[in-house]
């Protein structure tokens, strides 16, 4: 349980007031020039002391991926982007830190464009928190008012400026190289790796891309030391974490807790228990929908920390907690995170874009019991065949809840798919190809 | 991918007001001078301000030769993301979230009472309300569900009974304040809850 004073959003709920006088009073910009003097090398050794892993979804070392900017800038400026594209349905952390805890970020990002030598920061809104866009520039304009950003920002020697950047209602523009597209102009479809951002991002030039809670939270870790926010949680799953629990439990709620902390804790203790009793649980999305789903045995004893979800071919990916008891059709549950990727697919890779529409097919037709016996393995051949075969990560994301519902849940699809097979023959060429044409004869 | 169609009834010409100039020069502030590329985004939402919170084709050729590029490249960026309306939309704009977390709320209920109270049909302007209503993927409330969007407002914690009396509202002219609607602050626990040693709520 996380203690009171170890909490780094103190604001969450915003009980304090998120202008810029409520958080100076949360000590927010203190010391800010003595940490910036410290210099590039302590920053970044701090951090990687921290354990801080990305907090948008990957869990990649946020010390070592800061140690991927060349060391001395060249003839291109760099860059620091960050991305607040939060879409991932069950996630809603990213808004809260935004409206009420404004100026950790900016902070942060003074901080990381320091370690970065970054002199530019884009900050990258999806474009449904028009709101929440507007909160952050007043909280931006507030901290130029304070000379804590622009021309030798905080007094510490170094020009930094912030720019917000909105997207405009595409999940995809949540993947990093699809966001540097975004900004720069372009419709929002992931690029090759490598070359990684880091080196070739925005405009070509070394960009760091971060995810709102990890650079929110740097400042408290410079001021407290890494050692602290590593004593935190569980080994390599270090610090705190906002967890958001949705779904069907009593009282949905984001709440900050330690890394590793018990699943049927947050459940019970903040959410207020699933609706029906813990008996009543059917699964739980513990990362967010592109993680795969857990049944209620898992639930029982599983830990919300990367290394563990992933020990069950889960992930932690955002800590969007979807609960889902057994009121409800699990499959038709499933099928509508599959439309969700349908309609999401930028479209750029053959086997996402079919494939993505594939799976909603089979699922929506099983959801209403009009599968044939041969889908449940048509489905997972799918899945299979867009797993790994993408630019990015979307491919995975969309494949990984219906493999996870697959290996969860396959007696009830099962009951579902009655039907007789369309092609009663089994034949070993699948479906995509027009059979007349692998006959030898017409070759 | 998501499929958009073209108005039919496009306008011939489009400028901006001599006021959304000027905030189009300060947005291209923003970005490095030989990247005034990037300054499209911002622009297309500066166009469905001024244009009744649509985009005709005219104002892309108009953002094509403001920033020296392409039409093409206008056209794909306006195409490609869904927030972008390419038909009028009705004054209140109210997009409904159905994706997995609301729908498990209930979000198919608050799709009914649109239909039986602003128009059958999503995406179409009911004459008589100035109201039009839309089906969306995830808008990032999942602890606030079922929710809905109405223009840029998040109206949270809803069920049928309120949602057909924002929608009552929305008809009347008089919109509802967004936020919560079951009386809780932010996204905190509910009362009943334990608090791990804090005041909320």
């Amino acid at each position: 349980m996380l203690k009171k004073e170890d909490k780094i959003f103190k604001n969450l709920y915003n009980e304090f007031g998120w202008e810029i006088e409520n958080s100076l009073e949360r000590e927010d910009w203190k010391d800010t020039k003595e940490i910036i003097s410290k210099g590039r090398e302590w920053i970044i050794d701090e951090v990687k002391t921290s354990e801080l892993r990305g907090r948008g979804g990957a869990g990649f070392s946020t010390g070592l991926k800061w140690s991927f900017a060349p060391k001395e800038v060249g003839s291109r400026p760099h860059y620091l982007v960050i991305n607040a594209d939060e879409s991932e349905p069950g996630t809603c952390k990213d808004r809260e830190i935004l409206r009420y805890e404004p100026q950790k970020l900016i902070e942060g990002c003074l901080i990381a464009g320091y370690a970065v030598n970054a002199h530019t920061c884009y900050i990258y809104i999806r474009g449904e928190y028009f709101n929440e866009g507007m909160r952050l520039q007043e909280a931006i304009n507030q901290a130029y008012k304070k000379n804590f950003l622009g021309k030798n920002a905080c007094g510490a020697g170094w020009d930094f400026d912030i720019h917000i950047h909105f997207g405009a209602g595409a999940y995809i523009c949540g993947e990093e190289t699809a966001l540097l597209e975004s900004i720069e102009g372009n419709k929002g479809q992931p690029r090759l790796k490598p070359p990684f951002p880091a080196l070739v991002g925005l405009y070509g030039c070394p960009t760091i891309v971060n995810n709102v809670e990890t650079i929110a939270v740097v400042p408290t870790i410079l001021r407290r030391g890494g050692k602290w926010f590593s004593s935190i949680g569980k080994p390599k799953n270090t610090g705190t974490k906002i967890f958001c629990i949705s779904g069907n439990v009593n009282s949905p709620c984001n709440v900050e807790e330690e890394m590793g902390i018990p699943l049927k804790d947050l459940i019970e203790k903040y959410a207020g228990g699933v609706i029906g009793g813990w008996e009543n649980l059917q699964a739980v999305i513990p990362g967010g929908s592109s993680m795969p789903l857990l049944p209620k045995n898992i639930c029982d004893t599983i830990t919300m920390d990367f290394d563990s979800l992933i020990a069950n071919k889960s992930g932690l990916g955002t800590a969007g907690i979807v609960v889902i008891n057994k009121d409800h059709d699990i499959i038709k549950c499933m099928a509508r995170i599959a439309r969700f990727y349908k309609h999401e697919s930028c479209g750029q890779c053959t086997p996402c874009r079919e494939g993505s529409g594939w799976m909603w097919r089979i699922l929506d037709r099983t959801a209403k019991g009009k599968a044939t016996h041969s889908d449940i393995n048509l489905l997972s051949d799918v899945t299979k065949q867009i797993e790994g075969h993408t630019i990015c990560a979307f491919g995975e994301g969309s494949a990984w809840p219906v493999q996870g519902l697959l290996r969860h849940f396959r007696k009830e699809i099962d009951k579902r798919c009655s039907g007789d097979p369309l092609v009663k023959k089994k034949r070993k060429v699948p479906y995509l190809v027009n059979q007349h044409l692998l006959e030898s004869d017409n070759a | 991918m998501s499929l958009k169609k073209i108005h039919d009834n496009q306008p011939k010409e489009f400028i901006f007001s001599s006021e959304n100039l000027k905030i189009a020069e300060d947005i291209l502030k923003k970005y490095p001078v030989k990247n005034k590329k990037s300054a499209v985004m911002p622009l297309l939402y500066l166009v469905q301000k001024q244009n009744d919170n649509w985009i005709p084709l005219a104002a892309m050729k108009f953002i094509a030769k403001y920033l020296s590029i392409s039409y093409i490249s206008v056209y794909e960026v306006a195409t490609f993301y869904t927030m972008y309306n390419l038909a009028p939309v009705g004054k209140y704009f109210i997009q409904v979230c159905t994706t997995s977390p609301c729908q498990l709320r209930g979000s198919d209920k608050l799709i009914q009472a649109c239909k039986e109270h602003i128009s059958p049909k999503q995406g179409e302007v009911s004459k008589e309300n100035n109201c039009s209503w839309t089906e969306v993927e995830c808008l990032g409330a999942c602890v606030s569900a079922p929710m809905i969007q109405i223009n840029s407002d998040y109206y949270e914690d809803l069920d049928e009974k309120k949602t057909i009396e924002i929608l009552k509202s929305l008809i009347n002219d008089e919109p509802l304040k967004p936020g919560s609607f079951r009386g809780r602050k932010n996204t905190a626990p509910e009362k009943k809850q334990s608090s791990n040693g804090e005041k909320y709520a």
